[in-house]
């Protein structure tokens, strides 16, 4: 290093770099206009976030109770609760990930654990990159045509969940990988080195070093699904549905079903006449699902993390 | 001396990577029960040796091996079981890995792969080993901390145990002292004369006095080729068989 350094420099030699003392103190003023910049962004940051939770809390003040999340819409949406929408995006969620999760964190361990650097595993990490990129409208189009129409699924539960899982899939992949490739060369250098196979390698050290980050990033994936309105408006979530209150189980796969990303977007712009807290609080139980399932992860990766052993 | 049987034979072994040549055309024998020193500087092909004989080459799928090497009589590029290839061979490498697991797992982790499941032969398994890297005095009472928390000469003496666990024939050291003070170096190097009567060790060091000290004989590459190899008489001696031997001993260059 210091070769190289003398090399590029032949005449200023360390001594008299380190001596100039107008350039320290240009350097200790650059440093604490720099930390400043840095955490001045992360407070922009949180602005905005607790604005729009205490804005939509505050507008849905009037409605917010456990009646609200457990009754059903009534008189066509302008009163009642959400509890079908509530339940159809839990269905939406669960089902979509249980299709994405383990497809995707298989594909994962093969393209960082088992495939070879080559033209066919540049193509598939490129087709990874692509497709986590493609507009979650596109999507839907796609569901539409592969899921309830050519598989005849029709507009269901099942199609729209497949649809969402087709959607998270490429993000699920792309961040087990980085969570893959996060766990050093050596320990599996040291593991082949004593006779372990890749598999026995790869399920004694590698996935539990690495649990922490498959997991975050797939749920991650909830809120994405919780959110998206595209992909299951034409697939499988309806303006409304008669649901039992308090049903936990309403829906059959082939069911249609009702969402709350989608029951926000009807009430919010077709349906006239509705009062202004049944958006709001529509929006804050959407919200608190989502918050609710990344304190979760939170929560579940600080545990894995104290396991960490390295 | 007593005539020892070649426990590997490497006869015209060539590696190369894409376009870098690693080993250019090597060929010597490694006998039984010998500490065999292979010294050279950096960019020789001594870790791409060891990487070859038990097979870890497969890993880098960019090399192209020709040529042979043979354990026990079997061309190890052809063997059927490559996993009981690399039981057979214990590899330790210059900076000290400890798995993320407790000590106890760490030594026990070979054989469990292995398929050894009986917790008391695991015990006794566990055990020698440590003693015979010199670490069972010092973590006797918490075998079950995290092996990733020892400090590293002792961490490189757990790896040593692990290279042990799995009973090899032949134990590969790759510059095992680079990163350990010289107290641990000389510990170790303790174990390895013990070893010797156990084992055939490879011994690949930049330390040219450590292969002195240890090697019964000792071969010199450079560049991909084998300059010489010779019993420690020789090689150290004023008069080994090439010159740049001498001088690369010496200290007149490298």
């Amino acid at each position: 290093m210091s070769s190289v350094e003398s090399k590029s420099n032949p005449k200023g030699s360390g001594v008299r770099r380190f001596a100039e003392s107008a350039g320290i103190r240009r350097k200790f003023r650059q440093e604490a206009m720099v930390k400043w910049l840095l955490a001045g962004a992360t407070g922009m940051m949180l602005v905005p976030l607790i604005l729009i939770i205490a804005y939509l809390v505050f507008k849905a003040l009037p409605i917010l109770s456990v009646g609200f999340l457990l009754d059903n819409p009534v008189k066509g949406m302008r009163e009642g609760g959400v509890w079908a929408p509530f339940v159809g995006t839990m269905y939406l969620i669960v089902i979509s990930l249980a299709i994405a999760a383990p497809i995707g964190v298989l594909a994962a361990v093969y393209l960082n654990e088992y495939a070879r650097e080559g033209w066919f595993t540049r193509i598939i990490n490129l087709a990874v990159i692509n497709l986590a990129g493609v507009p979650s409208i596109v999507h839907a189009l796609f569901g539409l045509g592969a899921f309830v129409l050519f598989a005849g699924l029709g507009r269901s539960v099942l199609a729209a969940s497949l649809t969402l899982a087709i959607m998270t899939l490429p993000v699920i992949i792309a961040s087990t990988k980085e969570a893959l490739a996060s766990v050093p060369m050596s320990f599996r250098q040291a593991c082949w080195n004593v006779g372990a196979t890749r598999w026995q390698t790869i399920r004694h050290i590698v996935l539990p070093n690495s649990i922490s980050g498959i997991l975050t990033g797939i749920i991650l994936q909830v809120s994405r699904a919780a959110g998206e309105t595209a992909p299951i408006m034409f697939t499988g979530a309806v303006f409304f549905k008669k649901v039992q209150q308090g049903d936990m189980f309403p829906y059959g796969l082939l069911d249609q079903c009702m969402a709350l990303s989608m029951h926000l977007f009807t009430i919010s712009t077709q349906v006239p006449g509705v009062p202004m807290e049944l958006p709001y609080g529509t929006a804050v139980v959407l919200l608190a699902t989502v918050l609710l399932v990344n304190i979760c992860s939170i929560v579940l990766r600080v545990y894995l993390r104290s396991r960490k052993k390295w | 001396m007593v005539k020892q049987n070649p426990k590997i034979e490497i006869s015209d072994l060539k590696v190369r990577y894409d376009d870098v040549h690693a080993i250019n055309g090597i060929s010597f024998d490694i006998l039984e029960n010998e500490i065999f020193g292979i010294i050279g500087p950096a960019q020789s092909g001594k870790t791409t040796l060891l990487k070859v004989i038990n097979r870890t080459i497969d890993f880098s799928p960019e090399a192209r091996v020709t040529g042979r090497v043979k354990v026990d009589g079997k061309d190890v590029m052809r063997v059927g079981n490559v996993y009981a290839l690399r039981r057979k061979i214990g590899m330790v490498s210059p900076l000290p890995v400890g798995l993320p697991l407790s000590i106890y797992d760490n030594v026990a982790f070979a054989p469990r792969m292995a398929g050894i499941r009986e917790r008391s032969q695991l015990d006794e398994l566990v055990e020698k080993c440590l003693h015979q890297a010199a670490l069972w005095d010092e973590v006797k009472d918490r075998l079950h901390s995290l092996g990733t928390k020892l400090s590293g000469g002792q961490q490189q003496r757990l790896t040593i145990a692990r290279a042990l666990s799995h009973e090899p024939e032949i134990l590969c050291l790759d510059e095992f002292s680079i990163a350990i003070d010289p107290v641990t170096t000389m510990k170790i190097e303790d174990v390895l004369k013990q070893l010797r009567s156990k084992m055939t060790v490879i011994l690949v060091t930049n330390l040219v006095q450590q292969a002195r000290r240890l090697a019964d004989r000792t071969a010199f590459m450079m560049n991909g080729e084998l300059v010489e190899v010779g019993s420690n008489d020789v090689i150290f001696s004023d008069n080994p068989a090439n010159r740049k031997t001498y001088e690369y001993v010496n200290g007149i260059f490298g």
